[in-house]
Order: structure tokens, then sequence, then C-alpha cells
């Protein structure tokens, strides 16, 4: 069970909702993963064709639970505006703050992010920060409140996986809030593996809108991330450098 | 009257004399949006009674995919 703030889920793989080849596909994939937290980005509507097709029209929003991000933000103001445009919509509490500060490497502003989690923690919503593997920001933004911390893998939409195992796995251990990874997953052996370093969940879109078969990848990252947390919770043997035999040495009817 | 709604200047009709009115104009009524009027967000049941002057400033956003 995966809880956050007040809320509590049974899966613990939270979908993007950006980037589908169709709406088809991705109504699929957001069943087979079986995500019950989706994320979505607030934009200004085009008016002038208010017949575009919206996925979150197609969606039984009573099922699931919406986390609006506020990526655009690039200042900790315009986080909180955006949050409150989310809020507004009476359809969600919840909020990924996203406030970038590099338009390369998508790495988050970290005391912008800071300052936007901390004044939303106190406007009541419930308050995710996306950031990057910075052990000590980690821990004041839990420090100021916020009730899940979501570090990245690696940068956003690259795919290379976790490439700081080290820093994830102190963020993790020093947390008393569900650490969420974020951003950078690549393949089901990263979500695994995220899992298996003490994730409470994994937060993925590209890895599985932009696969060859995003219906496919949606199931195995849901399975992997399964797996990872029953590794975790089962608990690994320690690595040794030399061999240790799993059969018996007595009784060998040989030699 | 004349206002800004997502940054472009529109002539409203006669009858469109609050954020409720200009929903019905542009067909988004019945659509999950927000609307902001001169940098103060609505909540839903405030779209009825916030009457629009000339000049003001609309922006109405929703929800798209994102990550």
């Amino acid at each position: 069970m995966l809880k956050i703030g007040t809320l509590s889920f049974q899966s613990r793989l939270l979908l993007g909702t950006g980037k589908y080849p169709s709406f088809e596909i991705q109504k699929e994939v957001v069943e087979v993963s079986q995500a019950e937290i989706l994320t979505f980005a607030v934009r200004r509507m085009n008016i002038f064709e208010p017949s575009q097709p919206n996925f979150l029209e197609q969606l039984d929003t009573t099922k699931y639970t919406l986390l609006p991000n506020t990526a655009g933000a690039k200042t900790a103001a315009d986080a909180v505006r955006i949050a409150k445009l989310a809020k507004a919509s009476g359809l969600c509490d919840m909020i990924k703050v996203e406030v970038i500060g590099c338009d390369q490497t998508l790495l988050p502003d970290p005391i912008e992010t800071l300052k936007a989690s901390e004044e939303l923690v106190k406007e009541g919503f419930i308050v995710l920060p996306y950031t990057s593997d910075d052990v000590v920001l980690a821990r004041k933004l839990q420090e100021v409140g916020c009730h899940a911390i979501m570090p990245g893998a690696s940068p956003i939409g690259s795919g290379q996986g976790i490439i700081n195992p080290v820093n994830l796995g102190f963020i993790i251990e020093q947390s008393s809030i569900p650490v969420i990874v974020d951003a950078g997953i690549g393949s089901p052996a990263d979500a695994a593996l995220a899992m298996e370093l003490g994730a409470d969940g994994v937060l993925l879109n590209t890895a599985v809108s932009a696969a060859k078969d995003p219906v496919k990848m949606a199931k195995a990252m849901n399975l992997a991330i399964k797996a990872g947390r029953l590794g975790y919770e089962a608990g690994r043997i320690e690595k040794k450098q030399y061999a240790t035999a799993s059969s018996p040495r007595e009784g060998m009817s040989i030699g | 009257m004349r206002v800004i709604v997502n940054g472009e200047w529109i002539q409203l009709p006669e009858h469109a004399v609050n954020v409720a009115d200009v929903l019905k104009f542009y067909h988004i009524h019945d659509k999950v949006v927000v609307v902001e009027v001169n940098g103060e967000i609505l909540s839903r049941v405030e779209h009825q009674r916030t009457r629009l002057a000339d000049k003001d400033r609309i922006e109405i956003v929703h929800f798209v995919g994102g990550g």
C-alpha cells in the first residue's frame, strides 16, 4: 500500500499522460498499467477549436487520482499559480511541483522548487515535488511538509535509468515520507531497480508512451515495479567475492 | 465589450456579461476548464456571478497530457 498524505493506493506505478500514439492506445495503457495516479499538465485551452478531443474527458475520473504538474513554471510564483488553477477544477488536491531551471537538461530549480513546495503545503495541497537526486534538498523538502519526494533517476525523457543509485539510496534511507522515482526511467529493469533500492513508487511517461509497443511496455513496467517491491521486501543476499555452492558437499557418488 | 481571452483581443457579443456566458459562447461550458480573470482564479460556482468589464484579461485553461 502506497500512502501519500491522506490517500492510499494499491499500485506503486504513477503514469504520465503525455505523447501517446493515440487515445485508444493510451486508454489500454492506463488499463493494463493498473496505475491509479495519472499526471496531467495545465495549459491554455484552444477556445477556437473546443471540439478537440481531450484524454481527460475519456477517463472515468472517479477511478483515478489526478496529479497535475506545474510544468512550464520557471519560478515558485508560476508553480503556485498553476497549482491553484489545477485545484480550482475541483478534481484534485494533489500537485506535482515541477519548476525547471535549465532548458537543456530540464533539471529542476532547487530553490524555486523548495519555495513553491513550502507555500503549497501551507495552502493545503498534497505536495509532491519533482527534484534532483540531491540528498540535502530532499531532506529540506520533507522538513517543509511535503507529502512525498520525487527525485529524478536521470534527465526527463532521457531513458538513461538510475544514474546515481547511491544518492537515491541515501534519500530513501533518510526519508519518512514516500520516495517516488520520477523521470529518466528507460526500461523495466530500471523501474525494478528503483523499487529494489527501496523506492515507494515510480512515475514514468516516455518509457511507456514512446515504446514500440506501449501497451506491452505498460504491462512490463507494472510487473517490474511489483517484482522490484517484492524483492526489496524479501531482502536480497549480500554480494560476495567468491562462490558458495548451492548443492551439499556430502554424499557425492563420484570421486 | 472587448476583452483579452488567452492572449487575444476578442469582441464579445452583447449578451455575454459574465464568465459563464463566455464559456457558453465558446461551447465549452460543460468541459473541465478553469478560468482566471485579471489574475483572480475562479471556482466553478463563481462563473455565473463574475461580471466582465471592457479590457478584462481572461485565461481559460484545461488539463492536457503531461508527465
